[in-house]
């Protein structure tokens, strides 16, 4: 076990590192470089084009990705007929692998022969460009990747909600609190632990989205969908830049590292009171 | 999920009134329509375009039935697109990666709950440390460390860096650090040496724990996209996962619905098989992630 993290684990993360102040291209040796990788990386345009282009994905993806989940775990934990059906429906895009997945949506998104369109047009709407437009790429993505995600929350989700105290809604009731006010009073806070850390790990997940942007748009129209992982890709396996693509491992690894502990500390304020 | 905690939300009194029963039966039938849509909507869409003359799917793209069903398609995917052989693959990689994580994570944790040697929680907490470094930021280091191993295009590049998984180890320790304490010490005193224990006292205890790890990672393996696409950059030796993206450019494209449609089976059918254990063990790992 020890070779195994040694080799696989320990090393990347400590070569990453090394890797990051060296210019290195696999043919010459590699040379020290100290800084250079990570000045052209922020002297890069496309950098902040892609810095951009991921935040607008994370932000998205809470806003559609974040609330449903909670939502449907909350309905479906109060019918009491298909429970273990509407266990399997909400599951099953999950289990399709990611890569099918998206080259499906990639059908349903066609501007002439897709889905979206047809379906929309009989309503008189559309036809909208979708993956082909600066504007409704990236939402495009966000709508996928929540659709290809949300099933595995909702489980933790309800899960979390058999732990739920019977009793606690019980005396909400007798004190004559309506449904939804048991919802946001009991139901909500007692998942609280949970939300909060799917909540983050749904912010870490999304900062490192690569398969949807490559197979879907592959960063494009106009480099409006390049995220920061599909820019380590191109660094390294396309222009054989490793340096810089290892800086910008870093530099990623050390702003969600940042992002973890400002937000640790701002929720155990809030989850103490 | 409500039959086992007594109540929920709504309590039965409520559920007789009629302006919460009637809301409560429609957000039902709702539910069941959207989930069958969007959870098995795009499964039959694809056993329907696989299924299609790829003119359906130009003309007449709403369709609900093909205008002729054409199994010929899954047998030109299987062998003109080799569907089957970046299956196997995909299966070789899966099936290596499955058993060098269980492995690596039985054996670890094994050392690390019951035989304890010095510096153990040392090695502990560097396991647990590598869960807080996102495996994608150590990609282009771990690409070239798989490359001066010389291990690039071979299957060891996939089965070796699946062992390093932190997390299989983590929930594999709390399992055996729950096991009593005084069985390993009554099967040392009857003379037992730590392989015999390993196999014959901790080993059969561990099934539940050994499916849960299993099943996640073979689900895992089966989605992986980016590592085996670096990796392995030989196109014979390429999983179905990384070989579709390619195929769907240049091949017909109801060939290559009939491969998705291939790729797509494997995982469902076993998801069908043991839902069960896959919401528990979703429920626990994610709980504790």
């Amino acid at each position: 076990m020890v070779l195994v993290f040694g080799c696989f684990a320990w090393w990347p993360i400590l070569r990453s590192l090394v890797l990051s102040v060296q210019y290195t291209n696999l043919v010459d040796p590699p040379t020290w470089v100290g800084l250079d990788n990570f000045s052209n990386l922020l002297a890069d345009p496309l950098l902040w084009t892609t810095v951009r282009n991921t935040v607008w994905f994370v932000l998205l993806a809470l806003v559609f990705g974040f609330p449903l989940p909670i939502l449907l775990s909350v309905v479906m934990s109060e019918l009491r007929r298909f429970s273990g059906l509407f266990r399997v429906l909400v599951y099953l895009p999950v289990a399709i692998p990611p890569v099918v997945a998206v080259l499906m949506w990639k059908w349903f998104y066609d501007p002439d022969f897709g889905m979206f369109n047809q379906v929309l047009g009989v309503f008189g709407l559309g036809p909208f460009p979708w993956l082909q437009d600066t504007a409704t790429a990236m939402p495009s993505l966000v709508l996928e990747a929540t659709w290809a995600a949300s099933g595995s929350t909702v489980l933790i989700y309800l899960a979390a909600l058999t732990s739920v105290p019977g009793e606690l809604y019980e005396a909400a009731e007798i004190d004559g609190a309506s449904i939804w006010r048991r919802v946001w009073h009991v139901t909500l806070p007692q998942l609280r632990g949970v939300l909060l850390i799917m909540l983050l790990l749904q912010i870490i997940g999304t900062f490192r989205v690569f398969t949807e942007p490559f197979v879907l748009t592959d960063g494009g129209p106009e480099d409006s969908t390049v995220t920061i992982l599909l820019l380590i890709y191109r660094y390294a396996f396309i222009n054989g830049d490793y340096g810089t693509a290892a800086a910008l491992g870093v530099l990623l690894a050390l702003a969600l590292g940042v992002i973890s502990a400002v937000y640790l500390r701002l929720t155990r304020k809030w989850s103490r009171t | 999920m409500s039959d086992d905690r007594g109540r929920g939300i709504v309590s039965d009194i409520d559920r007789r009134r009629p302006w919460v029963r009637r809301p409560l039966r429609l957000i039902q039938g709702i539910l069941l329509l959207a989930t069958l849509l969007v959870g098995l909507g795009p499964i039959l869409w694809t056993a329907k375009g696989a299924l299609s003359p790829t003119q359906d799917l130009l003309r007449d793209p709403l369709r609900l039935w093909p205008s002729s069903v054409e199994w010929g398609n899954l047998s030109t995917a299987w062998t003109d697109l080799r569907v089957g052989h970046y299956l196997l693959n995909t299966v070789v990689l899966v099936g290596g990666s499955w058993f060098v994580q269980l492995f690596v994570a039985a054996a670890g944790a094994f050392a690390l709950s019951v035989l304890r040697p010095r510096f153990g929680r040392l090695v502990y907490g560097a396991v647990l440390a590598t869960l807080f470094v996102p495996g994608s930021v150590s990609l282009v280091a771990l690409y070239l460390t798989v490359l001066d191993l010389s291990l690039v295009n071979s299957p060891w590049a996939v089965w070796l860096p699946a062992g390093a998984h932190a997390f299989n180890v983590l929930i594999m320790k709390q399992f055996f650090d729950a096991l009593p304490r005084e069985l390993y010490q009554a099967a040392q005193v009857d003379g037992a040496g730590p392989i015999r224990l390993f196999w014959q006292i901790v080993m059969p205890m561990s099934r539940p724990i050994l499916a849960v790890v299993s099943l996640l990672a073979v689900m895992e393996g089966w989605k992986d996209f980016l590592w085996p696409m670096v990796a392995i950059s030989d196109a014979d030796a390429q999983p179905l996962a990384v070989a579709l993206p390619r195929l769907a450019e240049t091949a017909e494209q109801n060939t290559v619905i009939a491969g998705m449609l291939v790729a797509i089976i494997p995982p469902l059918v076993l998801f069908l098989v043991f839902q069960r254990h896959i919401v528990r063990g979703i429920s626990f790992t994610g709980l504790k992630g």
